[in-house]
């Protein structure tokens, strides 16, 4: 580890020179056969995994329009070429968005095409060999699902889906990755990716509420498993651990008890993340968005609020819906979904974004703050690639970039805009989304931050920007890594309700 | 030689409709069991039809993307719609009316798109990242455009052929009556090209073409919270739950 360096910085932003080869590996840790028979994959790879490879693609491309569509529709146009930061942090040439998904075209083509069983050479089919297989598993786990490349296609194909594929195929033959197979399983079996049974948590929220007493001498609650409660917080599970996640965690509650919200946590359900989408399986997805259906049913709240997290928001917003009846609209004979939808009120949006409820309840005027408490923060604002590209916040489309933004204006003094082809819906992910948060993919992570790291440097050259603020865990954990290595200060990476925190006034309510 | 391309017409013909409605019927009846639209999305179904008209007649996403590919792509596209709407006049008489008002525009419409044609080519020639992804097809394809381009001109421009005999080819063709075509060699190549561009348009890359009107990633209504969007497949699963 001590090895990785950051890669230098481009003196423009001008479009690498090719290296081919450059990341060639054997990619991440596999999984073993208890991580992978605990969520029900095969242990290990299979001996019929060509057979298996190909008919699971079948079963796919039959199941989602996306790749189906994804697969034909390419013309090799090159527009998404230069757009992955990871192209652009290792030069490797199937680091090109069209490149990755060409990993699994070529073989499309060759099996499920007529020019590509006639004439392969000529249409860029190949046979599925042991090779191909291990180039999946290494370059479909050199890309975060960020979906930037999907910005910029002229059919809008979305590598993420592509992605997602591969490692639903390589999971469904015993090929899946260590790190995200892992945490699925604790999720499953403990209720949280980082796998804090109950007890820990229950004495880290208490520990919680008293650093916020002392801190300001104002009982701030942090309760779990009301009944009742009017709102559920479903945050992702470094919220209760990690820094700086934990100050955005502070500010939640800070908000609830100033604006005199009854809420609460839930043990069972303490997860917001879902490793599920990151793997590309529906029935993971699924079975782990079922905890927060469950834990809202049993501790009947009237609203579920999501924390700072990217790809959580990502699946709260666009599938909680359609995986299990989180929501509204449906219909009146979908017994499945009207239960739960029922129970909630739906004069708010189901789910809300903590960044949804704190802006309204600024709106509101339900809440004040002393902005010069943020005053030694000049600020910048990092959009977190699945809250940018995959979700919206608010009645508006761009919303999700609006209003965390106000939130920050209204709470801090200064606060600068990074520049604008690297912001909104054009963001370039921190390199550690998607399942790549694992320090054997250090070295891609690195690279990968490259692009947003010559921003930021950029912006605190000029501004002298001394804080990114952003709302996702695993940008905030990716960020405190790697801005070391790039020669920042890792602090620098801080949650947007970790501002709130800062200079929310606390008086009325006691 | 007017039998030969009577009856390969018929086929490519055949092969295009077919084919292109089989394609779109798997399209359609694939489904799609998540919301997947690249937001920000439009968050109405009039939204959504806004954005895919700009995607399919400006190539917005490919403008964002790059300035050059976008030049060519689109000088090649809308040069070839309006050519292929000029020889509208080869079968239809009399000649409809906004038919003969395009007929100069499409004239030069066949240069604009050549040029869109080279220009594509030279990036994918020229551009290392565009050179790596390129296959042999990829090449092809913009040859076949090349030729058909190219032989149109040469006969518009440089060599006539007998366009009267040609218009009464496609009417005796389109009744099932087989008329001479002029014994012209550049016709000849013209024909062949264009009929191979229906043969391999429900098998190739052509596809882009129906299936940028399927692709969730724009299609899709951003209204996931206020509807619930369910595919049979995993509405399945829900049952007894």
């Amino acid at each position: 580890m001590s090895d990785i360096t950051a890669p230098a910085y481009r003196p423009f932003p001008t479009i690498p020179k090719l290296i081919p080869g450059a990341m060639e590996s054997k990619g991440p840790y596999v999984a073993n056969e208890k991580i992978n028979t605990a969520i029900g994959f095969p242990g290990a790879l299979v001996e019929d995994w060509h057979d298996k490879t190909i008919a699971k693609m079948g079963d796919l491309l039959s199941k989602y329009r996306s790749l189906k569509v994804y697969m034909d529709a390419c013309v090799h146009c090159g527009a998404c070429s230069d757009k992955c930061h990871y192209f652009i942090g290792t030069q490797d040439p199937k680091n090109m968005p069209v490149a990755r998904q060409d990993l699994m075209r070529s073989v499309y083509r060759r099996y499920f095409t007529l020019p590509g069983k006639l004439f392969p050479k000529l249409v860029g089919a190949r046979d599925l060999t042991k090779e191909v297989l291990d180039e999946w598993y290494n370059y479909y786990h050199q890309c975060s699902e960020c979906r930037r490349c999907s910005v910029f296609c002229p059919y809008g194909i979305d590598t993420a889906e592509v992605t997602m594929a591969a490692r639903e195929i390589l999971d469904s033959i015993g090929y899946g990755q260590k790190y995200s197979n892992e945490i699925i399983g604790k999720v499953h079996r403990i209720g949280n990716n980082l796998g804090l049974p109950q007890n820990a948590l229950q004495d880290t929220l208490e520990g919680l509420e008293e650093d916020v007493k002392e801190a300001t001498g104002i009982d701030v609650k942090f309760p779990m498993d009301v009944k009742g409660a009017e709102v559920l917080l479903i945050t992702p599970s470094a919220d209760f651990f990690a820094e700086p996640h934990i100050d955005s965690l502070i500010g939640y509650a800070k908000v609830f008890h100033a604006t005199g919200t009854s809420w609460t946590l839930s043990s069972m359900s303490s997860e917001a993340g879902n490793f599920g989408m990151f793997i590309g399986n529906y029935d993971q997805l699924r079975q782990i968005a079922m905890r927060i259906r469950q834990a809202a049913l049993e501790l009947g709240v009237k609203r579920i609020v999501v924390g700072e997290c990217g790809h959580a928001w990502r699946v709260a917003y666009s599938f909680w819906n359609t995986l299990t009846g989180v929501g509204d609209g449906a219909d009146a004979n979908d017994r499945f979904a009207q239960m739960l939808q029922k129970q909630l009120d739906h004069r708010y949006k189901q789910p809300s974004h903590i960044c949804e409820f704190t802006w309204d309840m600024i709106q509101d005027e339900r809440l004040s703050f002393d902005k010069s408490k943020n005053d030694k923060h000049i600020i910048t604002f990092h959009d977190s690639c699945n809250v940018a590209r995959g979700s919206r916040m608010g009645d508006y489309a761009g919303g999700q970039f609006e209003i965390p933004r106000n939130i920050i204006k209204t709470v801090a003094n200064n606060f600068y805009e990074m520049t604008p082809s690297t912001t909104r819906e054009q963001t370039f992910c921190c390199g550690g989304g998607g399942g790549l948060l694992t320090d054997d993919l250090l070295d891609v992570r690195v690279k990968g931050a490259l692009p947003r790291m010559e921003v930021l440097k950029q912006a605190v050259d000029e501004h002298g920007v001394n804080f990114m603020a952003t709302i996702c865990a695993i940008c905030k954990a990716q960020f405190t890594k790697v801005l070391p290595i790039y020669g920042f200060d890792r602090r620098v990476v801080g949650g947007v309700h970790q501002l709130v925190s800062n200079a929310i006034i606390l008086g009325e309510h006691k | 030689m007017s039998a030969m391309f009577a009856i390969l017409f018929y086929l490519a013909t055949l092969v295009f409709v077919v084919g292109l409605i089989h394609r779109i019927r798997t399209y359609a009846s694939t489904p799609a069991p998540l919301k997947i639209p690249t937001t920000p999305a439009p968050t109405t179904q009039a939204g959504v039809v806004l954005r895919m008209a700009r995607e399919v007649v400006f190539f917005e996403s490919l403008f964002k993307a790059n300035l050059w590919t976008w030049g060519a792509g689109w000088l090649f596209h809308a040069s070839l719609a309006l050519v292929t709407m000029r020889h509208l006049r080869y079968f239809t008489d009399p000649v409809w009316g906004w038919v003969e008002l395009i007929q100069p525009f499409g004239m030069y419409a066949g240069i604009t798109m050549l040029l869109g044609v080279m220009g594509l080519w030279a990036r994918r020639i020229f551009v290392e990242r565009i050179r790596y992804i390129s296959t042999p097809s990829d090449h092809l394809m913009l040859l076949l455009f090349v030729a058909i381009a190219g032989s149109g001109l040469l006969m518009k421009f440089v060599s006539h052929t007998d366009v009267i005999a040609v218009k009464g080819f496609f009417q005796g063709w389109m009744h099932f009556s087989v008329q001479p075509l002029p014994a012209d060699a550049l016709l000849f190549l013209h024909l062949a090209a264009v009929a191979l561009l229906l043969l391999i348009f429900p098998i190739s890359k052509l596809l882009h073409a129906p299936g940028i009107f399927f692709s969730p990633s724009r299609n899709q209504t951003d209204n996931p919270r206020e509807k619930r969007h369910i595919s049979n497949w995993a509405q399945s699963q829900e049952i007894g739950k």
